[in-house]
């Protein structure tokens, strides 16, 4: 037992939903000081209306990082399937099921389009995924040009309705969130995918098919940008191009570094993913609030998530120390 | 034969695969326009790729050594911006802004080296967050748009060369400072240093515990590809004239040059000329779509499938020599 340790060691997980607090503290404690209330009913509205977008993309990049893959397409294919879902609709409620599954349909394509090349093709994601982010760029910009496509006002709920302070969206968003938090949990494949980010020969020689493990958290993060771009369309009112100018792709891996998770795979989960996305939210809001200078947000932003990730690598680092993955104890 | 299968497997071997590439691309230039090869357009040309290559090199180095600089392309704008700013057309102030632009390059890769290094923070957060923190920055300091301007001394390196060479016309000074840099870079791999970078990025622990300063080297490594950034950016900065979007989206381009070049991410193989060959085939590529009048929309999509496909070749190709090497000592 070591000194400095009073009681039992916090997890990660509890780590990040503790910096959670810090940072609405804090938050708060600063919004009180220019006089307003972060915890207005505007307030908390706004940041979880900020949660839902970011969290569909990074629960789905969380998949594909535990197995030591990257999706750097994510925004486009968001940009992608709010023109798919518009386009589909066209302003009739009745074909609202249709878009839905066609968004779905596009995007797992996408997703899987990344997993295969990656996995069977041995190309790095970086690339697979850059490559597929500028072959949907281009065929963007050349199809579209400008707006497409009508949302019928039935859809447009999903973008605006909400109970009591709590959109919608941030609810369906978190509901995704536990599925996920589930099928990593208890399912097969969601353990096969902390193997293979965790050492992917070792995985294979323990006789998990690592390519499709690969494939299968490729196609769901596809996936989840489609909720994504069903989320944006339901937003505009139609379908635009112009969304992946937003290098959602950087804020999603921002948001899953924030929540503990390892970008060299293995290690972190759902859970942490989802305070990530909600520290990231709160700091938006509150530099809302306080009228922070756009330009000054984004360089507080990015001290933000270097400070944070610093303060988790000490700790991991410490954690190494102590439990090899490979405990001779365990070796069978 | 023997000599014959040896060929075989140099030419399928990734490095190769980049030559192989360039000649394919500047073959199909040459097909569409052959005057392409008459002197004063391959100059202007190799005048226009000079930036790409040159920040090449300087990412090769942080990628052979384990890591990825994500901040280049902000960089590089903000260098640009900053010579504008300070110079403001006084011819007298350029010396002194160059100084001053190559310690900042000097900071910001040593911040990069150190925060990745001594606070373990992957390279991948570090530099995204600096590309956030340089972004806001630059334009936090210039209110958005970017004022001031160049002196005409500042533009002749990215502008001017030697003038009234036979048959090539004139020989730009990018050129000449891009074979110059290149040199050094094939150089400088060819030292201690050089050899702990590519041991860092191919075995950390089993460089570190050959008594390599692992650290330092790495650091090292951020400091040139901010160097790089900076000579870039003159280049650029020179050029092209000043706007708020230079170095937007560079540094990806910049890594797919690498990567295109047969350098792995993650580090530990791959030759930096090939890296900057690879640049040479992003630009080729461009001039061939400018030659094909392709629109300029379309332009990514062929793009992005260009780069996954050949990469995915040259994934193949790594992947395929290994069972003929054991098997390579039969008398002939």
């Amino acid at each position: 037992m070591t000194q400095r340790l009073a009681g039992p060691r916090l997890g990660t997980t509890a780590l990040i939903y503790l910096a959670l607090a810090g940072v609405l503290v804090v938050g708060g404690a600063a919004v009180a000081m220019d006089g307003g209330n972060l915890f207005a009913t505007a307030n908390l509205v706004d940041m979880l209306t900020r949660t839902s977008l970011t969290g569909f993309l990074a629960i789905g990049m969380t998949l594909v990082i535990l197995c030591r893959s990257l999706d750097l397409s994510v925004g486009y294919t968001a940009a992608l399937s709010s023109l798919v879902a518009a386009t589909t609709m066209d302003g009739q409620a009745g074909n609202v099921p249709l878009a839905v599954a066609a968004v779905l349909l596009v995007s797992g394509f996408v997703g899987a389009f990344n997993g295969a090349v990656t996995a069977y093709l041995g190309v790095n994601p970086f690339i697979t995924t850059l490559g597929t982010g500028l072959i949907i760029k281009g065929y963007l910009d050349t199809q579209y040009k400008g707006p497409a496509g009508d949302v019928p006002a039935v859809f447009q709920q999903f973008g605006y309705t909400r109970i009591g302070p709590v959109p919608v969206s941030a609810l369906v968003m978190l509901l995704v969130a536990a599925a996920a938090i589930w099928f990593l949990r208890s399912t097969r494949i969601g353990h096969h995918m902390y193997a293979v980010g965790g050492d992917a020969d070792v995985a294979r020689m323990s006789g998990i098919r690592t390519g499709r493990t690969l494939l299968v958290a490729h196609i769901l993060c596809g996936m989840t940008a489609g909720a994504a771009g069903l989320l944006l369309a339901a937003r505009f009112g139609t379908g635009s191009a112009e969304a992946y100018t937003n290098l959602y792709e950087l804020d999603a891996i921002a948001a899953v570094v924030l929540g503990g998770t390892l970008l060299l795979g293995g290690k972190g989960g759902v859970a942490g993913t989802v305070a990530g996305v909600a520290i990231l939210a709160v700091l938006d809001t509150v530099f809302n609030v306080l009228q922070i200078d756009p330009f000054a947000k984004d360089v507080l932003r990015g001290v933000v998530i270097i400070a944070a990730v610093a303060i988790y690598a000490r700790r991991q680092l410490d954690r190494h120390a102590r439990r090899p993955r490979f405990a001779e104890g365990r070796a069978s | 034969m023997t000599r014959a299968r040896e060929l075989l497997a140099r030419a399928t071997n990734p490095t190769a695969t980049v030559f192989i590439l360039l000649v394919l691309v500047f073959a199909a230039v040459f097909a569409m326009n052959p005057g392409f090869f008459a002197g004063p357009s391959l100059m202007a040309f190799l005048k226009q790729a000079a930036p790409l290559v040159i920040l090449a090199a300087g990412q090769y180095f942080v990628i052979v050594s384990g890591n990825f600089d994500l901040s280049v392309g902000a960089l590089v704008g903000a260098q640009v911006v900053i010579a504008a700013r300070l110079i403001d057309g006084e011819e007298s102030r350029t010396v002194p802004v160059l100084i001053v632009m190559a310690l900042f390059g000097i900071a910001v890769g040593l911040v990069n080296g150190l925060i990745t290094t001594a606070l373990k923070v992957q390279s991948f957060i570090t530099t995204l967050g600096m590309l956030l923190v340089l972004y806001g920055a630059i334009r936090l300091w210039t209110g958005g748009a970017p004022t001031g301007s160049l002196s005409e001394a500042f533009r002749v390196p990215g502008r001017m060369g030697i003038e009234d060479v036979p048959v090539l016309g004139q020989i730009p000074w990018a050129l000449l400072i891009m074979v110059a840099l290149g040199a050094g870079a094939v150089l400088l791999m060819r030292t201690r240093f050089g050899r702990i970078l590519l041991a860092a990025g191919d075995n950390e622990r089993a460089a570190a515990l050959s008594g390599a300063r692992v650290d330092t080297a790495r650091t090292l490594a951020f400091v040139l590809s901010g160097l790089s950034a900076t000579v870039a950016g003159v280049l650029i900065g020179g050029f092209a004239g000043v706007s708020a979007q230079v170095g937007d989206g560079l540094e990806f381009t910049v890594i797919t040059a690498v990567v295109l070049g047969g350098v792995v991410l993650g580090g530990g193989r791959g030759s930096v000329l090939a890296a900057m060959a690879g640049a040479l085939v992003i630009e080729g590529l461009f001039t061939l779509f400018n030659q094909m009048a392709l629109p300029a929309t379309l332009r990514p999509a062929v793009q992005g499938a260009i780069i996954i496909a050949a990469v995915a070749y040259a994934a193949r190709a790594r992947a395929r020599p290994v069972p003929t090497a054991t098997a390579t000592p039969t008398p002939s």
